[in-house]
Formats: structure tokens, sequence, C-alpha cells
């Protein structure tokens, strides 16, 4: 064979050229293994911390942790918000294997609706596979109970708690302590501005209303953070590390629920609202507002029908009527008009005037009348006040001025804020000259001063107001922000808050404030006192000062209903009183819109209000026995 | 000879049975490094582990039993081989089943079968057969032959589309070529008409798919979560093992699941995610001396058809390592090439044994009457 004759022959040469070639590959194979190295050596060495960084960026998340939020107990340390368990049913998409199936098996074993099915169906878009959706957000215990029983059958579906906000007292407390609810868009956006995102990352629900939204700050605590390992689908695979959240303040209120129970038991069938107060603190001790409503409807998110329901009543249940209710005062302030002009000097103890029933002025063609049409005959301060005669104050404040007027009774506090810690208050109303300009860009007429002297003429105030102006008189100038909440508990302990104060009423004579109190201690307890067959029999001594304020209801813009006229045209009944006389604790003021007569209607509730606040006091003496105690002074 | 005098005796055992212990030390370490790496990369699955197992049983056994042929008898067989192999290939094209986007299984009834992988040892066997027929260096004619015979079936696979396999198919046979003593003038030229042939691959060869991977290499970082994740997660792997990577069953790109296809061709970043560049160094090390021994085995063969198919066999195993290598760490474009004897799977393994089985024949089974 030819061939092979050739292939021998070259045979030495041909494994040379071989070799040659094959130490070549040799050289290229080394020159591409360190191309290979060099790029693992600059991945592996050179950019270690870097590729570092993003692997532990792919596998670690942090993950917010909600803080439980503060519970809020009343002063005696009744419980009256707090966090239970709600249970959820909730599904992970991908861990169920036939999710028709297992959803048709679901509807049948609880009952759920096809609007739920739907419902879900329509956030089972929103979410990842691997998220839990839920089916359904508030399961009954039974339910839970027979899901549980059930569990092994449904891969996938779980029942989650999640602690949510319960008010046990309803709708005693709802004007107080308002409610949390889930954070809308807006809420975001205020929490975006004060820079507060991230505390609550994991919150669900934040205050709405009331001591829940003014004390927001306390109750919420601080978010907690949980650092887990996660991978590629998102899956949690372990937690790495956990910094536990701040659990919100425990927060103690200067309220008594039984207080508040009794109020809300003695307004049945009003419309209008009670404000009782400590004098010595500013402590509010009951704040009730009806009707009322119950808060926990807004916490599991209100169904559009209920609210409808609460926003369309006539009966305007959703506003706090102690706090934005604004009424005219009437006579309710004519004590503190009296103070103002003795200390002006434009009364003395001893001014006196014969009251027809009727007051005119100098050319002026208007006539102002008493509210007792014959008068009271002769009258001085004190019995003008027992009696509420209107002619005296007519009188007085013809000679105060409105200038003098609105200057003497601001610092009482009408027309501005009480700084009461809630967010739904009204500030009233104190006329004046500016006001009237600004206002109407009328001038001041004189016939606009005279029935400021009776509380009326654009005076407007709230509950709460003429409950801190009583309060500053009781106190005789001393001035405490009313305040519902008390303290906090900090390490079991309670710790009580300082009272908050204004700069106190100074007058010229002290005196002044025993003729003014005295006269409120009349009004209760001597024979013509307009309140004293409401006291009557009282184991306290109390004073107090009745009020009956013509037609001026709260909903301005009401449309005007024929069926209702009648009862739209009636006075609002009024009543301010404080016990016991030689020592204040508790102040009360009652406004009900269209009752009638503050002495026949509120004057019965302010009683209620203060016999269950003393009820079981035994250092309280009898009222018979004290009879003569305050000087019993009739002029 | 001073060679035999260099063999040592206990080498003899293992000749007569034509296993050569280099090779297989070099491949057993591979196969214990692959074993532990998908035990790792697989989710601790023994399962796969068992699999593996059988896989690689049956592919020794093939090595085994290809070792004991004698080389000539290759040579006679490579013409059937590869005639055999281009019919199944158009065979595929016409009748194939199509999977994962591509037509590359024939169905046997029995069972399914990859002609590509036959032509991984045909196209070497043939282009040797045809080269050694001549004296070395071969003519330019003959190196032209050359060309078409490792043209048909490497662009019949790259149309199936399979591109990891058609380049690993030329370039087995464009070894043998060079082995032979191709002029460089001649490499030269090649070289040139081959980068001409790019835009053709490009436009008319290419699938929207490949074209992707191709862009995707380029700039991994424009589709971070698309067609860059497993390029930009794969590096992410391999940098964040550093030097002493970050142990065994703690790699977190590979243990949590970010790393794709990890137990298959991407299982060169879990290895250095949890060994680290030492760990890689030392994973070199193993192909380097497998690499060096089969040059050495082509360097000591006798004939010019077992030299080529020696050295072309060896070198295209570097070829799979480098590729896989080089697309894992973000220097080629990923193609679908494993890494060999260490990634999870079947086909390639046994065709890669095979080849070993050859180099092992070759090296054992020498005929005293040329020396």
């Amino acid at each position: 064979m030819p061939r092979q004759r050739i292939t021998i022959k070259d045979h030495t040469a041909e494994a040379n050229l071989f070799a040659r070639r094959a130490f070549i590959a040799m050289i290229i194979v080394g020159v591409m293994l360190t191309v290979l190295i060099s790029n693992l050596y600059y991945l592996q060495v050179t950019r270690h911390e870097d590729y570092q960084t993003r692997s532990n960026g792919n596998r670690i998340k942090v993950l917010p942790v909600a803080p439980n939020r503060g519970l809020i107990y009343d002063r005696n340390g009744t419980l009256l918000a707090e966090n239970r368990p709600v249970f959820s049913l909730e599904v992970v998409p991908e861990d169920v294997e036939d999710l028709d199936a297992t959803l048709a098996q679901l509807q049948q074993l609880l009952n759920i609706s096809d609007e739920e099915i739907a419902d879900f169906h329509k956030n089972l878009k929103r979410q990842r596979r691997f998220k839990p959706v839920s089916l359904r957000n508030r399961l009954q215990p039974t339910e839970v109970a027979i899901f549980s029983a059930n569990q092994h059958k449904f891969s996938g579906v779980s029942v989650e708690a999640r602690l949510t906000r319960h008010y046990p007292y309803g709708d005693v407390l709802t004007h107080v302590l308002g409610y949390v609810a889930r954070i809308n868009k807006k809420d975001l956006q205020k929490l975006a501005e004060a820079d507060l995102e991230a505390n609550y990352a994991a919150t669900h629900d934040i205050g709405k209303q009331g001591v829940e939204k003014y004390h927001e700050a306390r109750l919420h605590g601080e978010v907690g953070y949980q650092e887990v390992e996660v991978n590629s689908k998102g899956r949690i695979i372990r937690t790495l590390n956990f910094s536990p959240p701040v659990p919100g303040e425990d927060v103690v209120l200067n309220i008594d629920v039984r207080l508040q129970m009794e109020i809300q038991q003695a307004l049945e069938g009003y419309r209008g609202s009670v404000v009782a107060l400590d004098p010595r603190s500013g402590g509010v001790l009951a704040l009730y507002s009806n009707p009322s409503y119950d808060p926990n409807l807004f916490v599991h998110g209100i169904s559009s029908k209920n609210y409808r329901a609460l926003l369309d009543s006539r009966n305007r249940p959703l506003i706090n009527r102690a706090t934005q209710g604004q009424y005219p005062p009437a006579s309710t302030v004519k004590p503190l008009l009296a103070l103002a002009g003795l200390d002006a000097g434009v009364i003395t103890p001893d001014t006196s005037m014969m009251d027809y029933g009727r007051y005119q002025l100098k050319n002026v063609n208007h006539v102002w009348r008493d509210w007792q049409p014959w008068g009271h005959g002769k009258v001085n301060v004190t019995k003008a006040i027992e009696v509420s005669c209107d002619t005296f104050f007519y009188d007085l404040a013809y000679r105060l001025g409105i200038d003098r007027m609105n200057e003497a009774m601001t610092p009482f506090g009408f027309g501005d804020y009480t700084g009461i810690d809630l967010y739904e208050e009204s500030d009233g109303n104190m006329p004046s000259r500016g006001w009237k300009r600004a206002r109407f860009n009328q001038p001041w007429y004189i016939g606009d001063t005279i029935p400021v002297g009776i509380g009326q003429s654009f005076w407007t105030a709230t509950p709460l107001q003429l409950a801190q102006a009583i309060s500053i008189l009781a106190n005789r100038g001393e001035h405490f922000i009313p305040q519902i909440r008390r303290g906090s508990i900090v390490n079991d302990e309670v710790i009580i808050d300082e009272p908050k104060r204004r700069p106190p009423i100074v007058l010229q004579n002290e005196s002044n404030w025993d003729v003014v109190l005295d006269a409120m201690y009349g009004t209760v307890n001597r024979e013509h006192g307009g309140a004293r067959k409401a006291f009557q029999g009282t184991t306290y001594i109390s004073a107090g000062k009745t009020g009956t304020a013509q037609l001026f209801s709260i909903g301005q813009d009401e449309e005007y209903e024929e069926e209702n006229v009648a009862e739209h045209l009636r006075d609002n009944a009024m009543y301010v009183g404080y016990a016991p006389y030689d020592d204040p604790e508790i102040v009360v003021a009652v406004a009900l819109e269209n009752a009638g007569g503050g002495g026949k209607n509120a004057a019965p509730i302010a009683r209620r209000v203060m016999d269950y606040y003393f009820k079981d006091r035994t250092d309280m003496v009898q009222r018979d026995a004290t009879q003569n105690g305050p000087e019993d002074s009739v002029n | 000879m001073l060679r035999t005098k260099l063999e040592p005796n206990k080498q003899s055992l293992l000749n007569k049975i034509h296993i050569d212990g280099y090779l297989l030390l070099g491949l057993l370490a591979l196969m214990g490094v692959g074993l532990v790496t998908i035990y790792a990369a697989g989710g601790q699955d023994w399962h796969l582990i068992q699999r593996q197992l059988i896989r690689l049983g049956v592919a020794m056994a093939v090595m085994l039993t290809l070792a004991q042929i004698p080389p000539m008898a290759y040579q006679r067989l490579s013409i059937y081989f590869y005639v055999v192999g281009v019919l199944m290939l158009v065979g595929v094209l016409a009748f194939g089943v199509v999977g994962k986007g591509a037509q590359r299984w024939l169905d046997l009834g029995v069972f399914r079968f990859q002609p590509s992988e036959i032509m991984k040892l045909a196209v070497p066997m043939m282009v040797a057969w045809y080269i050694a027929r001549f004296n070395l260096p071969p003519r330019t004619y003959h190196i032209f032959v050359g060309f078409v015979l490792v043209s048909v079936p490497t662009l019949l696979i790259a149309k199936q589309p399979d591109l990891g396999t058609s380049l690993l198919i030329a370039s087995s046979g464009i070894f043998v070529l060079f082995l032979a003593g191709m002029r460089w003038k001649l490499i030269g030229i090649i070289a040139g008409l081959g980068s001409a042939f790019v835009p053709i691959m490009w436009f008319y060869l290419m699938q929207d798919y490949q074209k992707q991977r191709v862009i995707t290499f380029m700039n991994p970082e424009s589709d971070p979560l698309g067609a860059g994740y497993h390029i930009i997660q794969s590096k992410i792997a391999i940098g964040s093992g550093g030097l002493e990577g970050k142990g065994w069953l703690q790699g977190t790109q590979s243990q949590l699941e970010f790393l794709p296809e990890r137990h298959t061709d991407f299982i060169f970043a879990v290895f250095s995610e949890e060994f680290g560049l030492i760990g890689v160094l030392g994973l070199l090390a193993i192909y380097a001396f497998i690499i060096t021994r089969g040059l050495l085995i082509a360097m000591r063969a006798q004939e010019a058809y077992t030299k080529l198919l020696a050295g072309s066999i060896t070198l295209t195993f570097f070829v799979y390592v480098f590729v896989n290598m080089g697309m894992v760490s973000g220097i080629l474009p990923v193609v679908g090439v494993p890494l060999p004897l260490v990634s999870y799977g079947g086909t390639s393994m046994v065709t890669l044994l095979a080849g070993f089985g050859i180099l092992m024949a070759i090296s054992t089974q020498k005929r005293l009457l040329s020396r």
C-alpha cells in the first residue's frame, strides 16, 4: 500500500509537527486559562465587597413591625380602649393546588358570600402569588373553630390574627375617645409632612377623632424592625435580627366612665351635652354629647349605608355638642358680668334698681323685656343673679359698654379655644366692635350692647367654655385648661401630669368674688333662687346659675322643616354650677337644645350629675345643717 | 525505550484493562466535585444525587467499553459514523421533536436521542481520518475538504438551533486541522473569512433568543430582571464568594434560589460562591491536569489519526470548560454549554466520557510493530 509507505517515511516529521502544534495548543490553553482566572480574580477579589453587598441586598429584607397601641383607662383604672385580636381568613395563592375548588369548599364551610369571593378575586390580581390575600376579614370565633378543625384540608389557607381597637363602652365615650380607623391617603400625606411615614410603615389604623387623634403620638409607639432573609421569590426563610417595636403609652384619663354613663342615661331623649370639670386641675370628669354613636363601627370600616344614616340624622350625632355646639350662654353668664360690673366700679354690692319688667333707653324706641313680665321689684346684684333679673343686667350692660364687657369676658375664655386635648372644638364668639365690623361690615349699636347683658346678641359659647368660665369663677380667678388626659402609665405607675394653667384673673377688689359666688349659692339655696327646686335635699351644697336661651339651634345651616318648627322654636335649657360650695370639686355645665327653661330642665340633670359624683361621700354636710353657712344676705 | 522505563509497573495492571490511571483519577476528582456541588445547588436533594450517580455509572461503563476497542477500529468506522450522524441530523430537521424551543431530539420510539451528541465524536473522527490519509501538513485542498466536513453538521446543528453544540463540533473539527499542521497563512485567511461569516450568522442563522443572549452579554445591566438576570445573579454569586467562599451549603445566591439553572449550566457560580477563588483554582487545576494528560496521550500516540483524534478530543474538552466558565463569569455570551462532568445532566456526560474512553484506548492500546 503506497499510502502506508509514505506515512511511515514521514512519521518522525509528522510527530514533530504534531508535537509543535500540540505545544502551541497548550500555550493557547494556558493563555485562555489565565484570562479566565484573571476575570475570576477581578470578580472575587477586586470587586468582592461590591458583590458581597449586592448579595446581601438580594437576600436581606427589613420588615417593619407595628407597635401595640397604648391602652386608655379612665381615672379609676377602667379600660376604655383595648386592643383585641381579630381573625381573618387568608389565602396564599401559590400554596393552593386548586384555587377554585378550595374557594368552593371554603364557601360551603364558612358560608362565604359570592360578593366576598368576587372581592377576593379582585384583590388576588393586585397581589403577588406568594403574598396572602384575605378572603374574610372578621371571622367569628365559631368560624375560627370550624376552620381550625378542617384546616388540614386546606393547604395555603390560614387564619391570621391582628390586633385592632375595641371600645368596650361603645357610644358612652365616643366624643371623648374618638376612634381609630384605617390610614387613608390624607393621613399618609400628613404623616409624610411630619416625617413619620417610617414609624407607620406597619401600622394599620390611626386616630381619627377625639383622644385617639389628639394623643396619637403618645398612643402609637415606635415601629420595630425584623431583618429577614428572603429567597428569590420574596418568601421569608428566617429571621436574622429583631428589634422589637416600642408599644404606645398607656394613657389615663380624668374621665370617670361611671359618671359618663350616668350622664348618658340622664340625657336620654335630649339633644344636648354635659361637661363636668374638676376646677382644681381642669380635669374633665365627664364630657358627653347626646345622641352618640358606636365608634366600633368606624374601626372596621363603617358601611356607607350606616355612615349616611349618621351623617343625615337630624340629631347630628357626629357633632360633639359639648365642644362644638355653640349656644348663646344666656343667663348663665350673669354672674360673670356682675363681677365685671363690680370690679369696674359701675355697680356696688348695694347698687339697686326697680325692675318693672321692662328696660328702655332715652331716645331709643326699643323696649327690652324681663323674662318675668311684671318684673322683680327692687333688685340688687345678688338678687338679680338669684332670680335671674334681666332688667338689672340690661342696665349693667349699658353702663359697662361692649368694650369693657369684651375685655372682662375674654379672660374667662370666651371667644377662644379652651385648649382641651381634642381637635373637635369650636371657639364660640365673644362679640366686639371689631368683630361686628369684620363680620357684617356694620358699626356696633347700643342696641347690640343691651342683650349682651343677658348672654345673647352674637354671644355664643360651647358648654365646655361655660364650664371653664364657671371653673375660673369658682377658683376665684385661677385658670386651668380643661384636660381629658390625666397622665400616663410609665413602668406600671400612673404618672399624673401637672395641670396646665393660663394667667389667673386678678380683681381690683378680691371681695367681689364673694359677692358673685354668694349670689350663685343663693340661686340654688335661697328661697327665690332659680335652681332651688332642682337642688332640694342634696347631701352637698352647690352653687349655680340657670339659663334659658332664645332659639338658636346649633345647626345654622339646617333646612326649614315644617313638622319640626315647633320643637325648633323652643328655648335651649342651660345650667352651670359647682359643688361643694365652699371647696369646689366639680363644675357642671348642661346645655339642652329646645328643651325649655334651664331651671326646670337643665338644673335637674346637673343635680343628677352632682348627686352621682357625691353619692359615696360621707364627708358632705347635710344641706339643712349648713343653711346659714355662707352669709345669708338678703338685701 | 526511554518512555517504557518511565512508565511505572503498577500501571501495567490498569493498562491490561485499558484504563489510563491519570485520566481516571482526574475524571473521578471532577465527578466528586460535581456531586458535592449538585448536592448544594439542588437544595440538598438526594434524589438528584442518585440520578446523577446512575448517569455517571452508565457513562463510566460506556467509557470503559470504548477503551477496549482498538484505535484502528475507530479509524475504520469513522466514515460510517459520520455519514449516519449527518443523515440523522437531517432527520432531526425533518421529523425531530421540539423541546425548549429547539428541534434537537430524534424520537426513536424507545428513547429520545440527540444526534448532535454523536457528531461531537464523529466530526473529529471523520476529519482526522480524512486528513491522516495524506502526508502532514495537509495541503490547502485537503483543508478545504476538511472544512466542508466540519461545516455540514455544524450548520445543521446551528439550524436546530443549538449554538453551543455547533460551536463545540466546529471547534473539534478545526482542532484536527490545526493539529495536523494547517499553515498559519491559511489560518489567517480562514480567521478573516470567519469574521466575515459573523454577520451572516447574525442575520440568517441565529434565532431571536440567541441574539438576545448576545445583546444581554454586551450589557447585562440593561435588563436586570429579564434577560440580564441570569448573568447578573451569576456574577453576584461568584463575586460574593470572595477568596475563600461562603462555605459548602452556605451560598445564599444558590440556597435562596436567586441563581437560575443552579445545578446545570450555572453550577460553576454555585461552586465559586461556596468555595471561593481558592476552590476555583483547585477546580481549574484538575481540568488543567486532565487536559495536559490528554495532550500527552496525543503526543505519544503512534498514528497520525490517533494523535489528531486524541488532541481534538482533549482540546474540545477544554473548550467546554472555557465556554462554560466564560459565560457564567460574564466574559462570553450565554450559550447552553454545561461544565463538563460537574454539571447535572445526561447526554453530554455520556458523550464526554465516551471521548475519554477513546482517549484511553489510544493511550493503552499500542502496536509494538510501529515502534
